[in-house]
């Protein structure tokens, strides 16, 4: 734990004059499995824009100390300015909050898109002939054996977003950010994806942008608030329901018992 | 799996005989080399399909890479015939008294027959390379393209003395021992044809079906999730781009000898529209089907021009308009096509059926209260 896996210092946003993010600071720990929330707004994906390089700010700095640091100055590499894809090879994986599978390949053709994506080109004109091993048990994981061979347009919702967490596991990233993964799932998708979560967050660092507070409970261990672009507060579930500032965020004005019972 | 691999490979050789023993046989000299004109279109579908079909890029300007083609082996031949130290006859006739430097390298055969495919790759590689990281796509791409396509023709007919101007290059005779005149060197230049259009078909089958393959289709259908999976789209569709474009300047190079002129009418905005057509009634994002599409569409167009004059564009527009609205697939697609709307009747009708049987019934009882 001595040094953070991901620094954001500082970080301002703005689109067209409005502040989208205020001064964030932010930071992930190596093996965390860390929740973003926040009302509509608040800034959460925005913020994963700006580490994954979607999204250029205004100003401060993300600072990815994954991998090798820089032996002259100790100090991690800079995220701003580099291009997607880069950033993407140092070990950075992102979803997005509608998945997105390549609907005409079948599912094991998904994941060997993802997995080959240090491959040089000389083997990309290659056909697959075999599958991989991490394949088959990324295939387990996310539990998707029996559809391996369909094109990824049969999958449901649910499968769709595990598709995706697949295709990530499969490039073997240090730090993954998942962006709403339980979006209109069903009551038992939501529990599996859970599952994974958890499962998937024991050999890697997880940040998951999440609104939903009955799966927080279940779920999550450190959870960090942000609110109209700035950082609310962090700590544990149970701290961060107890905050006062964050009922107000969550029920405006209104402070009924019943409702700080939602929360 | 295995079965229909083998189906297509048995299908190809098929095809490879029809058209290496059974054309020559059955046609006449001049509906063979007819032929030879519609295969090498069939090449530069080949890459047209890759680029737009696999790759997505809809380049309306395709004929700029033939015309490299074309004009790369028309120089050399223009030269050949002309005899050493000689002027080709156009530029005598524009009052150009000495060789210009552009042509001297075309003299020779190891430098103007590659020229042909890497001249027009390297230029869309280039192209490629400027706009695709600027994320250029769609319809801009397309417009950009054409003009493209503008400029090139613009600059053909106003160098005269350099390109032949309007008349373009013609009146060749010879191509590597070949005489273009003779009907026997014409049956061998047929052939040529058959050979490379098939190693074309096999090179292309082999990249759509490779990783590279799938990593084409999924920038088409998805560039900015690709770019977030680690690669660079950019790059991924520059190459397709220049491979396309090389594939059109092969089928230039050869489309020259086999029907002996190279103009800027052939490569300007219309016949790039019209390379896009074939591609789109053919079948999109099937190899054969662009080939099918190129040489079905062209072979129409020389029978019915033979009888109606003025009719093939009417035409041209009609089956360009009946195939996106009934066959999107194209000819390729026109089974799944078919089974697809002969499934989705059925199920309406059984869905009518029974809503009306249900009508019915309700009816009844409605009469029967009313009469209680």
């Amino acid at each position: 734990m001595s040094v953070p896996l991901l620094e954001v210092r500082g970080l301002e946003v703005v689109f067209d004059g409005f502040r989208a993010i205020d001064g964030v600071d932010f930071t992930v720990n190596e093996g965390e499995l860390r929740f973003l929330i926040g009302p509509n707004g608040a800034g959460k994906t925005t913020l994963v824009d700006v580490v994954t390089g979607l999204t250029k700010p205004a100003g401060g700095s993300v600072s990815w100390n994954g991998g090798q640091l820089n032996s002259v100055t100790g100090s991690g590499i800079e995220l701003i300015g580099m291009r997607e894809f880069d950033i993407v090879r140092l070990g950075i994986g992102r979803t997005f909050q509608t998945a997105f599978v390549f609907e005409q390949l079948s599912v094991i053709d998904n994941l060997d898109l993802a997995a080959t994506y240090r491959t040089r080109s000389r083997s990309l004109l290659r056909r697959r002939r075999h599958v991989d091993a991490r394949i088959t048990d990324t295939l387990e994981t996310i539990g998707l054996m029996d559809l391996a061979e369909r094109p990824a347009a049969v999958l449901s919702h649910g499968q769709r977003q595990w598709l995706e967490i697949g295709m990530l596991l499969v490039q073997d990233h240090q730090l993954l950010l998942l962006d709403e993964p339980v979006a209109g799932m069903s009551k038992s998708e939501r529990r599996r994806t859970g599952e994974l979560l958890q499962q998937i967050a024991k050999d890697r660092t997880v940040v998951v942008i999440e609104h939903d507070m009955d799966f927080l409970r279940d779920f999550a261990s450190v959870v960090t608030v942000l609110h109209e672009g700035r950082l609310l507060c962090e700590g544990s579930v149970g701290e961060v329901q107890s905050d006062p500032r964050v009922q107000e965020v969550y029920l405006g004005r209104n402070k009924s018992p019943a409702a700080a019972e939602a929360v | 799996m295995k079965a229909k691999s083998l189906r297509s490979h048995t299908l190809f050789v098929l095809v490879g005989l029809l058209l290496v023993f059974g054309a020559p046989s059955l046609l006449s000299d001049f509906r063979l080399s007819l032929l030879a004109k519609y295969l090498c279109f069939a090449i530069l579908a080949i890459g047209v399909d890759l680029s737009w079909g696999y790759g997505g890029m809809l380049a309306l300007g395709q004929g700029v890479f033939f015309g490299l083609g074309g004009y790369c082996m028309g120089m050399y031949l223009k030269l050949k015939s002309a005899g050493p130290g000689q002027l080709p006859d156009f530029m005598t006739w524009s009052g150009v008294d000495k060789l210009p430097a552009l042509w001297k390298p075309f003299r020779y055969a190891w430098f103007a027959l590659p020229m042909a495919v890497l001249l027009p790759a390297f230029v869309a590689w280039m192209l490629g390379s400027l706009i695709f990281r600027q994320r250029v796509r769609g319809a801009y791409f397309a417009i950009l393209t054409q003009a493209l396509a503008v400029a090139f023709v613009t600059l053909l007919v106003g160098q005269q003395g350099l390109t032949g101007g309007t008349n373009g290059l013609t009146n060749v005779r010879d191509l590597l021992g070949l005489n273009l005149r003779d009907s026997g060197d014409r049956h061998v230049l047929y052939l040529i044809v058959v050979g490379v259009l098939g190693v074309v078909f096999i090179i292309a089958r082999q990249l759509v079906r490779s990783r590279y393959g799938r990593l084409l289709v999924a920038v088409r259908d998805g560039e900015d999730r690709v770019r977030f999976l680690g690669y660079d789209p950019a790059k991924v569709k520059t190459s397709a781009f220049a491979i396309s474009a090389g594939m059109a300047g092969l089928a230039g190079a050869l489309f020259v000898p086999v029907v002996g002129i190279i103009s800027p009418a052939l490569l300007g905005v219309v016949p790039s529209i019209e390379m896009v057509i074939w591609v789109a009634v053919g079948g999109r994002a099937t190899i054969y089907g662009a080939a099918l599409g190129a040489v079905v569409v062209n072979w129409a167009k020389t029978n019915l021009s033979e009888r109606y004059p003025s009719g093939w564009l009417y035409f041209q527009g009609a089956l360009f308009v009946i195939v996106m609205m009934f066959a999107p697939r194209g000819l390729a697609g026109i089974r799944s096509t078919v089974s697809g709307t002969v499934a989705h009747l059925r199920a309406r009708f059984d869905w009518r059926d029974r809503s009306s049987g249900a009508g019915s019934s309700t009816d009844v009882i409605d009469r029967a209260e009313a009469v209680a």
